[in-house]
C-alpha cells in the first residue's frame, strides 16, 4: 500500500477544499439521482446502482481511507474469498493469457453472454513480454513470478489479490474479480498460473 | 470532397501503421498522424466532417419543425431566445422557465419539447448514433450551438445555489464507485499520464487537463467516423462502468458535464474537435 506523504495529502486536501466550498451533498441525494438516470434498466441491472459498504466508505474517502476504516475493509474483504475445493491454486496459463487479453462481459451490449468473461489485465498492467499495448493505471507485472522466486505463499496471496484486491490493498482501483463474480475461480487460477507458473511468458521472456 | 479525400489520407496513414511491429512506436506514429490531421484542419477548417453536422444543426435549428412547426429560433439557450453564439460557452446554467440546472443537449431537447412540440420521451428513446451512423438531430444542433462559442472560452458561472449545488452532485458521482467492477470516473481520470491499453486518459479532476479536453466535445470520432456529443460521451462511460444506459438529460449527466466544465472554466472550446 501506497503511503501518500502528509504535506502532499494535506496540500491536495487545501486545493480541493477551495473548490467544493460549497456543502457536500448528502450520499441520500447522490443515490436517488443515480436511480432516476437509468429508466428501463433491465432487472438484473438494478442491483448495480447500488453501492455496498466497501464502495460507499471508498467513495466517500476518495478511495484514501482511515486506518480504521481501511482495517474494516480489509477484514471484510478478506472473508469474502472462496478457495478453490481441490486446494490448488494454479491453472492453465495459455488461458489465463486469453482471459487477461479479453475485456468481454457484463456491459448492457454483452447480452445474452456468447462467451466467458475477460479480466482485461492488459487495459491496466504490463504482463507478458510480447504484448506491448498495455495500460499504465496498475503496476508491471513482468516477471512477476520470478521476483517472488515462485513461493508458494505468494501464489495463494496472488490468488486472494486478483479474487478479492482490497483485501490486500483497500480502496484499490482494482475490480474484485472474484467476490464480484466477473471471473470464476477457474479462470482466477489460470490468472495465477500466468503471473507465477515459470513456465509462463511473463516468468520466461 | 475535401473532407473524403483528407479522411483517406488519414486512414491511409493509420493503415500503413498496422505492420510497425512496436505497438509503442505504433501508438507515437498514430498521434503523428492524427496531429497532422489536425493540422490540416487547422489550415482548413472547413474540411472537418464535424462541420457538416453543425451545418445540419444550423437548418434544423432555423428550420420549422415538429407538432407545432416552428423553428428553435425563440430557443433561449441563456443569452436570450435565439441568441446562440456565445451561449454554449456559459452552459451549463440554471434555467427559470424550467426550475433546472442544463447543459447545452438537455436544454435544446427542453426547446424541442416546449416549443416545436416533440415527445421529449420519444426524443432520449435512442439519442445516440450508433457506430458509422451520423450523429441524430438533436446532437447536429448541439454540434452548432457549441461550435457557435468556437475560439471562447468556458465563462459558465456557475455561482447560483442551484448550479453550485448540481456542481457538488457532479464531483460526487464523478467519485462515486458501483458495479461489478467497483468502477468510478476517477477510476481511470484521477492521475496524469495513464493509459487504458495505449488509450491516454486525461486527468480530469484536474483543470490544467481539463482545460484542455473538455472544450473539444461534441467532437468528431475517427473511430467510429461519427460526431460524439457530451451526453453521448458520458453514456459510453457508463457503459463502460457496466451501468446501464445513462439517459440523456438525466440530472446525473447533468451534473457530470457541469462538474467538468466548472473544472475546465477557461479552457478554450474548438468544437467539434477531432478525436481517436
Amino acid at each position: 500500500m501506497k503511503k501518500i506523504p502528509f504535506v502532499l495529502a494535506a496540500a491536495v486536501l487545501a486545493s480541493s477544499a477551495v473548490f467544493a466550498q460549497q456543502a457536500s451533498v448528502p450520499a441520500e441525494k447522490v443515490d436517488a439521482a443515480i436511480k432516476a438516470a437509468f429508466p428501463g434498466a433491465p432487472e438484473q441491472f438494478i442491483p448495480r446502482l447500488t453501492q455496498d459498504e466497501t464502495m460507499k466508505q471508498c467513495s466517500a474517502s476518495n478511495n484514501n481511507p482511515s486506518a480504521a476504516v481501511a482495517a474494516e475493509i480489509q477484514k471484510r474483504e478478506k472473508a469474502s474469498i472462496e478457495y478453490p475445493a481441490d486446494g490448488k491454486f494454479i491453472g492453465d496459463w495459455k488461458k489465463g493469457e486469453a482471459l487477461a487479453q479479453s475485456g468481454y462481459g457484463l456491459r448492457f451490449s454483452d447480452y445474452p453472454a456468447t462467451r466467458a468473461n475477460g479480466g482485461n489485465c492488459y487495459a491496466c498492467h504490463q504482463i507478458s513480454k510480447k504484448e506491448v499495448s498495455f495500460g499504465t493505471l496498475g503496476p508491471s507485472l513482468q516477471q512477476y513470478g520470478k521476483l517472488r522466486n515462485y513461493a508458494e505463499a505468494d501464489v495463494k496471496a496472488t490468488y486472494e489479490k486478483i479474487y478479492n484486491s482490497h483485501a490486500a490493498f483497500p480502496c484499490s482501483n482494482m475490480p474484485r474479480f472474484g467476490a464480484n463474480k466477473v471471473l470464476t475461480i477457474e479462470q482466477i487460477k489460470d490468472a495465477v498460473a500466468l503471473l507465477m507458473s515459470p513456465d509462463s511468458p511473463v516468468n520466461k521472456d | 470532397m475535401r473532407v473524403r479525400v483528407l479522411k483517406a489520407m488519414l486512414f491511409a496513414a493509420l493503415a500503413s501503421m498496422l505492420v510497425v511491429p512496436n505497438a509503442q512506436a505504433q501508438d507515437a506514429e498514430t498521434e503523428k498522424a492524427i496531429e497532422r490531421y489536425r493540422q490540416m484542419l487547422k489550415e482548413d477548417p472547413w474540411s472537418n466532417p464535424g462541420l457538416l453536422d453543425s451545418d445540419r444543426g444550423e437548418a434544423l435549428w432555423k428550420t420549422p419543425r415538429g407538432p407545432k412547426n416552428v423553428s428553435l429560433e425563440q430557443c433561449d439557450l441563456g443569452k436570450g431566445p435565439g441568441k446562440v453564439e456565445g451561449a454554449f460557452a456559459e452552459l451549463p446554467r440554471y434555467f427559470k422557465d424550467a426550475d433546472r440546472v442544463m447543459d447545452a443537449e438537455t436544454r435544446i431537447l427542453w426547446c424541442m419539447e416546449q416549443l416545436q412540440g416533440f415527445n421529449a420521451a420519444d426524443l432520449v428513446k435512442r439519442p445516440h448514433p450508433g457506430g458509422g451512423q451520423p450523429v441524430k438531430e438533436l446532437g447536429a444542433i448541439a454540434t452548432y450551438v457549441a461550435n457557435q462559442s468556437s475560439g471562447q472560452k468556458f465563462a459558465a458561472k456557475l455561482d447560483l445555489p442551484q448550479e453550485r449545488e448540481v456542481v457538488a452532485l457532479g464531483e460526487a458521482l464523478f467519485n462515486r464507485r458501483s458495479g461489478p467492477m467497483d468502477f468510478s470516473c476517477s477510476t481511470c481520470h484521477a492521475a496524469e499520464g495513464s493509459r487504458i491499453r495505449l488509450q491516454g486518459l486525461p486527468h480530469l479532476s484536474e483543470p490544467k487537463e481539463a482545460r484542455k479536453v473538455v472544450g473539444e466535445w461534441p467532437a468528431y470520432r475517427v473511430s467510429s467516423t461519427h460526431v460524439m456529443t457530451m451526453q453521448h460521451r458520458l453514456y459510453d462511460c457508463y457503459w463502460q462502468m457496466r451501468l446501464p444506459q445513462l439517459q440523456l438529460g438525466s440530472d446525473v449527466s447533468v451534473a457530470l458535464s457541469a462538474y467538468l466544465a466548472k473544472k475546465a472554466e477557461g479552457g478554450e472550446i474548438s468544437a467539434p474537435a477531432l478525436k481517436r
